[in-house]
Parts: C-alpha cells; structure tokens; sequence
C-alpha cells in the first residue's frame, strides 16, 4: 500500500483544524490508516459516507471530507444501518469508542453484526471514556485504575473479538496504533469486505488511561502495544504459557454470509415477480 | 373510487404508501403492531425498504439515516417505545431531517395499559426530547382523516424539515369504518428542496426566507458534514454565541412563520355557541354528538376540533365569538390540552376540564353529564 499519499485531498483542513484529540492520543493514526485504505482502494470521496458516535472516536467524521454524520452516544449503527439501507452503493465507515459501540451502544452492536449489513465498524479502543474525563469502560481490564473505579475495576472487561465473532460479524480483526503499517492492511480488506466488519483498533490514551494507571508516556505507550501484542501468525508456534497475558492481532474471521441489502434486494424481485 | 372497511391503523398504513413513503424502520408494540406488519408486506414490492430494527432507539435511527440519503420516512410505535425515540427525535429536529413518527397512544403511565386507549402522550410529544426544539403534533378523529393526516404529516416533514409525530389514540388506530380514499392523482405531495448549486457553493444550513435550509442527500455529491451539536451553516459544530442564537432561532422561527400552514382545527356549531368543547382524537366524536344532543335540549354549544396539537393552534381559541361564557375540555389524560387551553385563555373564560383516564373512551352522555354539572361516573369534572 502506498504510504506518502496526499491525505490534505482527504481532509476538511480550510475549517476543521487543530483535531481536538490530545498531543499523544493514537486516534489520528487510525484516521491516517483509514484515509490510506481508502485511498488504495480508490473509492471517491462522494461515494464514502462516514457515521460516527460520541465520543473522542466520535469527532473523527468532523475533519474529513466524505458524507459525514456526527450521531448520538451508541446509536452510530442504527444510523448507518438506515443510511447504507438506502444507499447500498456508499462504502459506509461507522465509528465507534469502546464505551460508544459496547456499552450504550450494546444492543445495536450485536444486532447490526447479527444481520450481516455491509459496514465497516471501527472501535477505537483506549480501555477508557476519554472526553468524559475517564469513567470506567466495558474495556477496561480488570484491576486498572479510572475516575469511577478509584479503586481498581472489580468488573470483568469485554474482549470485542469474541464479543463480534459470537454475534455474527463476518470479518473480525484487531490492528494495534504502533503497527501503522498492519492496520492499513487490515482496514483495507475491511471495507471491502461484503458483510459486517469489525476493526478493533487499540489506541493510547496517555492523557487520562495512562495517568491513571502510571503507564508511562505517550510513546511508552505505543511501545508496550509492541511488547504486549502478537500477529496471530506468530502466535500459532507459541505455547500457552508465551501467550500469557498478551493480546493477539490480526485478522480473527474472514468468512462470507448472506448480506443483509443483497437478500434484501432479492426480496424485492420475488415480492415484484409475484 | 370504491368504499372500503379501513382500520386506523390500516389507513396510516395506506397513507404513508400514498404519501410517498419508501423506507419504514419500526418494533414491535401494542397498539400500533398493524402498521408496521402492513408496511412488511407491501413496501417491497412497491420497490421500498422495510426494516424491523433491534429496539425503536435503533428505529428512529434509522429512518434519520435513511432520510439524510434522500429516502421519504417513517416508524410507527406506541407510548414505550415513544419515550425511547425521544433522544434520536431530538436529533431529528436539531439537524432537520425530515421523518414521521405515528405513536399510537395507549394507556401509561409506563407500561400502563398496553391494549386501551389513551391521550397520555400530548406534552410528551411537545417536550420529550431535551432542549428547546420545535415540533409539529398532527391528530385525527376518522380513519379518513388518519389516512389524510398520514400524508399531512410527511409533506409538513418534507417542507418544513422537521420530524413530525402523529398522534393517534387506540380507539382511533383499531377503529374500522367505511372509507372512500381519494384518488391517488388528486393527492397533493411535498418534498423538501434539494440544492442544484454547485457542491463548493453549498452551505447546508444556511438560513434563508422561509428559513427552511435546502437539503442535499449523501451520495449525491454535496459532501458535507451532520451533526447534533450545535452546529454553523457549515454543519460544523461552533458555541459562538452569535452562530448559537441564529440556529436556535431560525429552528423556531421556520415553524412558527409557517403557523396559518400548519394550525389545522374545525369549528362546528360556533355562530351562536355560549358554551364551546374543544376536543380531538376520538373524543371528538362525542363531543360532537353531546352538542348536538345539548342543542336540542336548548343549550347553544359549539365545537372546537383540534387537528393541529403541536404548535398549539391558539388562534382556534383566539377568535372565539363575543358570546361564549364557557369552555370544557374532555380528554383521556390529566388534562394536558386544558393548560394549553388556559394558558391561551388567560383568564378570560371559565375553562373546566373533563377527565376520564380509566382505559375506556369518553362516551357523550359523559361529557353532556360533565357540561350540566351533574358530575359523571368516571369521566371527572373539576
């Protein structure tokens, strides 16, 4: 994939700028990952439509020049789910946080991957509510530190790859912000896709997660993403005892189902026939 | 055309098809089931997007959705699931996306009486959602008139881009009567205005005369941004005072501009009235029986149908004749249309309210026994 693309073509730079996510936070990889993607697939601009949720994943629609809808807190799929309905021809991109897409947004996460519609749903997830100041997450693992668990997470967290695969999602993956390179790859196959993707995406939140929990800084961060995580490739020749503790990465399911607006459009010619 | 044997709920049904709606996204819910089942059966073949979403959070959802890529929209639900539309309702009415929401109201508090009728959701359909948006409130008396204000309401949604709710009670959503449709070519159908300028020139919510913004579509080229933050003409969000107080005044401005389009209401029997009712939804129908029954018993009373709820149709009580002495309002709830009628009124009038709230319709006798003063067996005078 071609790295030095001109991302400005891509961005609402005359209105939009300086982004609103802290020096550090790994949320403008993901955008540059995502913008690089859909350039190497060579979709135009006006056939993209991007929905977002609430949060700080939430303000990624607002800079970037395709149809962009800035939705309510969890409820980004329901939307998407109408706006690609209507329109089947628009590559729809939904944006998500870990709090936004699995927690408020529960409910239309598992039923959006249940009916198999063609969108590519990103979860940026930083283990942490960010632009609320730091509230516990469905993603924060257990023991860590936020401004609602003081004292530690008693709760158990969501792992989002199981989460989508046991829900019905046809293409699962997790790409991590330190291997840029990867997520470009992944996010790509992604949104060409036909069927319900799922991209998890960890992204540092030095600002708040990484006070919190004494992680160090924003660099310190990405680098544990390397210490911490394994291509599932490499994964296949370890041992139980060398995956402890470590996330894996990469394409977790990539299979094909019957697509919601295709059987759709079927309905409509057996209900025209008749 | 020929008479047929229509339900309420049949009729928004035939309406909605008429009116030109091509995307319903709906769930399950006790009174309303009927419109969404049709809507099933017959948008696909009629080459339409039918939807049954996971919740009507997600309903409201996605007819937003489906509106802001140029489809003409709809989702029918009952009290419950009324109260979960009002976050996404609210969205709806802060970006301008046009869309129709059919609540067919049964008995609440919560999940109250899920199979008799109410008229609990009047000021929830006003002040539901959060913050001071504008919303326009449709409700019929007849299953013809259901069929009408079906199509009312997705042309004031199209013209004014705003959602707008169709308030129907039970009694009127499972009511069957005789009806003649009219023909499809004699129906008048709205859409919202799109731009034909080129996409640089577009500012999507720029304020113009009628203050009404032009409406592209996604896909269509203009490529800009929605969003339910407090936004510039650009879309963009902004809290720049000057920029905040333009949009929070061009959305009410755009509805309140438009009140002799949108106040709909009948008067009946008024020339000479010294009492009047003001009634809507099948309550209506008995206060016009009981007026024409006081009549003949010698008591010169007039009727006020409201058709119009939301904005409130002052008007209709602001030209009342100079002999009128008192006014009841009968209604299935608490008396939620009285304050309004009050607080028009001013103190002007006696203005009594007549309230029954027992999961049954309010019958004539009540409201002649309410207007006599001979208090009632359930329906309460105060």
């Amino acid at each position: 994939m071609q790295k030095d693309i001109d991302v400005y073509q891509y961005l609402r730079h005359e209105k939009k700028f300086p982004l609103i996510w802290c020096a550090g936070c790994g949320n403008g990889i993901v955008l540059g990952s995502m913008l690089r993607a859909v350039d190497s697939l060579k979709i135009s601009k006006d056939r993209v439509a991007m929905v977002s949720g609430i949060g700080c994943s939430g303000r990624t629609s607002t800079y970037v020049d395709f149809n962009t809808l800035h939705t309510t807190h969890g409820r980004a799929l329901s939307f998407a789910t109408g706006l690609k309905f209507a329109r089947p021809e628009l590559t729809t991109l939904v944006v998500m946080g870990d709090g936004d897409g699995l927690s408020i947004g529960g409910n239309h996460f598992i039923h959006a991957a249940r009916r198999n519609i063609d969108l590519t749903a990103f979860i940026y997830n930083n283990n942490i509510y960010g632009m609320t100041g730091g509230q516990v997450s469905p993603t924060t693992p257990g023991g860590k530190i936020a401004s609602t668990a003081p004292m530690g997470n008693i709760e158990n967290n969501f792992d989002t790859i199981k989460v989508a695969e046991a829900c019905g999602a046809t293409f699962v993956a997790r790409g991590t912000t330190y291997d840029a390179d990867a997520l470009d790859e992944i996010i790509a196959i992604g949104i060409q896709h036909k069927g319900f993707s799922v991209i998890e995406v960890l992204t540092p939140c030095p600002t708040i997660y990484g006070r919190y929990n004494r992680l160090g800084s924003a660099v310190d961060m990405l680098k544990s993403q390397l210490d911490d995580t394994i291509p599932l490739e490499q994964a296949k020749n370890m041992s139980a005892e060398e995956l402890q503790g470590k996330t894996l990465t990469g394409i977790f399911v990539n299979e094909d189902k019957r697509e919601f607006c295709e059987e759709y459009e079927k309905l409509v010619q057996r209900a025209q026939k008749k | 055309m020929e008479a047929k044997l229509l339900m309420g709920n049949e009729a928004v049904a035939e309406g909605a098809l008429a009116g030109g709606v091509n995307f319903f996204a709906g769930y399950p819910i006790t009174p309303s089931n009927e419109i969404g089942e049709i809507m099933s059966r017959r948008l696909p073949g009629a080459g339409g997007k039918f939807i049954q979403m996971e919740d009507e959070i997600a309903s409201m959802g996605c007819i937003i959705g489906a509106s802001i890529s140029g489809c003409k929209t709809m989702t029918a639900t009952s009290g419950p699931g009324f109260s979960l539309m009002q976050e996404n309702l609210g969205f709806a009415a802060m970006t301008e996306v046009p869309c129709v929401v059919v609540n067919v109201m049964r008995g609440g508090p919560s999940t109250g009486m899920p199979t008799l009728p109410s008229q609990g959701d009047i000021q929830q359909a006003r002040w539901g959602t959060h913050g001071d948006h504008p919303i326009i409130a449709l409700c019929p008396s007849t299953v013809r008139e259901v069929f009408d204000l079906t199509i009312t309401s997705l042309n004031f949604a199209e013209q004014y881009r705003t959602p707008v709710v169709l308030l129907m009670d039970e009694v009127i959503g499972h009511l069957r009567e005789k009806v003649v449709l009219p023909q499809v070519e004699s129906i008048e159908i709205a859409n919202r205005t799109q731009p034909t300028c080129p996409p640089e020139w577009y500012r999507p919510f720029e304020d113009n005369k009628s203050g009404v913004p032009l409406m592209a579509s996604f896909g269509d080229g203009y490529r800009y941004h929605i969003t339910g933050l407090t936004h510039d003409e650009m879309g963009f969000p902004t809290t720049k005072k000057d920029e905040v107080t333009a949009l929070n005044h061009r959305l009410h401005r755009k509805i309140r501009q438009a009140f002799e389009d949108i106040m709909l209401y009948e008067t009946f029997l008024m020339e000479d009235a010294t009492a009047v009712i003001v009634a809507y939804g099948c309550v209506m129908r008995s206060a016009k029986s009981a007026a024409l029954e006081l009549r003949q018993q010698g008591k010169k009373v007039g009727l006020i149908k409201l058709t119009t709820l939301w904005p409130f149709p002052r008007i209709a009580l602001e030209n009342m004749p100079e002999q009128v002495q008192e006014i009841f309002v009968p209604e299935m709830n608490m008396g939620q249309i009285y304050r309004e009628v009050t607080r028009v009124n001013q103190g002007k009038l006696r203005v009594r309210k007549i309230t029954k709230v027992d999961g049954e319709l309010i019958t004539p006798d009540e409201i002649i026994r309410g207007i006599k003063r001979e208090g009632a067996d359930s329906a309460k005078r105060y």
